[in-house]
């Protein structure tokens, strides 16, 4: 028998009240055909996420959750993490809905699942030094008995991202790049040792040599901690890096699903198709040579 | 010790396509805890009619080198020095060849320029748009901030400017949280070159969008140039989207240009060894699953920075010299140029007469 999952989303859905923007704007050969569109501009209710079932199984694993802007990813990772009640289905860890947890379970979960965010600017007061980020951690979840060994963990994390620790620690949020935040939320991550790291975008705002660091270091904690990860990215490329599983958001809907490689290669829905020509492939001899148009992207 | 960088000042500055000559400019800031060096002696030419890649990780100056052309730099932050040399078509008032130098000019004079000569497009511009004011009202308010114009002419303009990136009419009646982030970005865009400038500066204008987004800006802006002959200067972090855009490009490293050449042999001969880290770290699809190494280490803070060359503390090829002596910009063959010890090269910018022409330097559209 298959182990139950650890965390999952079972046919799940989130409806907002929402004015509907248009995703593109219509071409100008679309203008006759304008008031179409303003009547997508009415208020009414959308589905975010539209009958989503999505596993992380026990053992672990990395699922990369692509889709277009908009396609419901962050509302789904939102939900995941008990950020957000679903309108309807359920979210269990462990195979118990999440949000019928005894408060001993809760803080089993809350440990165990830990987000990484596009920019984790916000979660960082601006008048406190990078230590204080773990010092609160070690506090909150009883990590440490005394400050040595809270240095330690400190240290011992920080390396495990390739920082510095003498470099960092005495820093303000602001004194350092979008690059190094983010290493430095995986750090406390690594102190944590939690089951499941959700992590929405957390490399589109980084370049490339640091995203890289970044995503080697999500597939370390997979490989020696057993970490898994659920990584939300537009962006094909990074996904692929990262292996694993493929999932791919549509308006809210699942259109394909499967082992990385297979998806890839063998794109069965042309929505996945335009997500992966839209990756610059890096190569100045390689350019694109047709030309995406506004109504092709309006197709989805 | 620091040797002075000497490009060759004797040289006529101007070559036949010459838009913008940057020549060691440096932007400081006064900080409590000391002066943060932050654009540290950048060397530049950018010609006309070309897109011009700025690359580069984050931090290392890219946006304050762009608001130091237009600026925009505020207190504490000031120029220190350099001199940049625009040469911008039919500005009243002025000899046609003569240059403006654009770290020198009043903020009046400056005024005047922006808009008009040089658009810009700042990192996040498509969150800056004003909440509560409908797009047509926000655009002809630029449009007259700049220029006089009827209303009518305005608007006109207005809608032509919409229609050139693909947006409908009606968008111009709307409200910015009526519009999707590409559309935002895509209006700002369009009234940002609607008085058609010499120079369109753009700083990282797709990295907040998707890739879908993404992909349709970069064909608008390929198509616009084309179509207007506009001089693009285009930052970005993102080397994959410099691959697809640029003709040249220009790498910059805490807070000078290290390497600058046409965009193929960047990607093909890349020389520098920070350029190198930059090409391996570019994630493709398809192909074998190869674990790519980055670059290790921190980005040095612009408060201190390290000694000699700034890349050494984090470059596999560092030498004894490289620690003591900051290697200069220099030609190593022709419309290239490398600022690294393990190169010989030429203490000047470019020989005028070997100039490539910009047609052979331009890559397929
Ligand atoms: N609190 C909310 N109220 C109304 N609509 C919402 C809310 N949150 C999300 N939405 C809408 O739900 C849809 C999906 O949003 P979500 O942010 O989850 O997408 P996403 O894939 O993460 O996009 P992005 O890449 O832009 O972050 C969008 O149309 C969005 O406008
Ligand atoms: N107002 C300021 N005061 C002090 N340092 C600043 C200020 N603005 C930018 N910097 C510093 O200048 C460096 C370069 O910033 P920026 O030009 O924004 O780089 P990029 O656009 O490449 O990310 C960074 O180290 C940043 O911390
Ligand atoms: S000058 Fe020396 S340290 Fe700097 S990039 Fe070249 S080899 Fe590396
Ligand atoms: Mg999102
Ligand atoms: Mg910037």
């Amino acid at each position: 028998m298959l182990l139950p999952a650890l965390l999952e989303a079972d046919n799940v859905t989130k409806s907002f009240m929402a004015r509907r923007r248009p995703r593109v704007g219509v071409g100008q050969a679309d203008t006759q055909r304008a008031g179409r569109v303003q009547n997508n501009l009415r208020d009414g209710m959308i589905n975010a996420v539209d009958g989503v079932s999505l596993a992380i199984p026990a053992e672990p694993t990395l699922i990369s959750l692509v889709g277009e802007s908009g396609s419901g990813k962050t509302t789904l990772s939102r939900m995941l993490l008990g950020l957000e009640k679903p309108t309807t289905g359920t979210i269990r860890y462990r195979g118990k809905d999440i949000f019928k947890l005894s408060k001993e379970e809760w803080k089993v979960y809350r440990r165990e699942v830990q987000a990484v965010f596009q920019d984790p600017y916000a979660i960082y007061n601006p008048f406190y030094h990078v230590e204080h980020v773990f010092k609160m951690a070690i506090k909150h979840f009883k990590l440490a008995d005394n400050a040595e060994k809270a240095r330690a963990l400190m240290e011992e994390a920080l390396r495990a991202v390739d920082l510095r620790p003498q470099d960092v620690l005495g820093r303000y949020p602001h004194q350092l790049s979008g690059g190094e935040r983010q290493r430095i939320m995986l750090a406390r991550i690594y102190m944590l040792k939690p089951r499941v790291i959700i992590a929405d975008e957390p490399v589109s705002m980084i370049d490339a040599a640091v995203r890289t660091l970044f995503m080697n270091i999500l597939l370390d904690f997979r490989d020696q901690y057993g970490i898994s990860c659920l990584f939300i990215t537009h962006n094909l490329s990074t996904a692929y890096y990262l292996g694993g599983q493929l999932v791919v958001l549509c308006q809210g809907k699942i259109v394909e699903q499967g082992d990385m490689d297979e998806v890839i290669n063998n794109p069965r829905h042309n929505y996945t198709r335009q997500l992966l020509n839209a990756v610059p492939s890096g190569d100045p001899e390689k350019r694109w040579t047709t030309k995406l148009t506004l109504e092709e992207l309006n197709a989805y | 010790m620091q040797v002075p960088v000497d490009l060759g000042l004797q040289a006529k500055p101007k070559g036949p396509d010459t838009l913008i000559d940057v020549r060691d400019m440096r932007i400081y800031y006064a900080t409590t805890a000391g002066e943060a060096k932050v654009v540290d002696g950048v060397d530049l030419r950018i010609y006309r009619d070309e897109i011009f890649g700025v690359a580069g990780e984050s931090g290392c100056g890219k946006s304050t080198f762009v608001e130091g052309l237009l600026r925009l730099i505020k207190l504490p932050g000031y120029i220190k020095s350099g001199t940049a040399q625009f040469f911008p078509k039919n500005v009243e008032g002025k000899e046609p060849d003569e240059p403006i130098d654009l770290l020198k000019i009043s903020q009046q004079d400056m005024r005047k320029l922006r808009w008009k000569h040089i658009a810009y497009v700042p990192q996040g511009a498509m969150n800056a748009l004003n909440p509560v004011m409908r797009i047509d009202d926000q655009i002809v308010d630029a449009i007259h901030a700049h220029v006089n114009m009827s209303r009518k002419d305005a608007i006109e303009l207005m809608l032509k400017q919409l229609n050139m990136v693909g947006l409908p009419p009606y968008v111009a009646n709307q409200y910015p949280h009526e519009l999707s982030g590409g559309m935002k970005q895509r209006v700002t865009i369009a009234s940002s070159i609607s008085l058609s400038p010499d120079v369109l500066m753009a700083d990282e204008p797709t990295t907040a969008l998707d890739v879908n987004i993404q992909r349709i800006i970069l064909q608008e802006l390929k198509e616009i140039r084309e179509r207007l002959g506009l001089t693009i200067v285009y930052v970005s972090h993102d080397m994959a989207v410099h691959a697809e855009l640029a003709d040249r490009m220009g790498i910059m490293y805490a807070g000078s240009v290290v390497e600058v050449g046409t965009t193929i042999d960047i990607f093909k001969r890349p020389l520098h060894p920070y350029t190198q880290g930059l090409i391996k770290s570019i994630p493709k699809i398809g192909g074998p699953r190869e674990r790519l190494v980055g670059i290790p280490g921190l980005a040095p803070s612009p408060l201190a920075w390290p000694s000699g060359c700034k890349f050494h503390p984090r470059c596999s090829k560092a030498m004894d010299i490289c620690r003591q002596v900051a290697p200069r910009l220099g030609v190593v063959e022709e419309g290239r140029q490398v600022a690294c010890h393990l190169y010989e090269t030429q203490p000047k910018v470019e020989s005028e007469n070997s100039e490539r022409t910009l047609s052979e330097i331009k890559l397929h559209v």
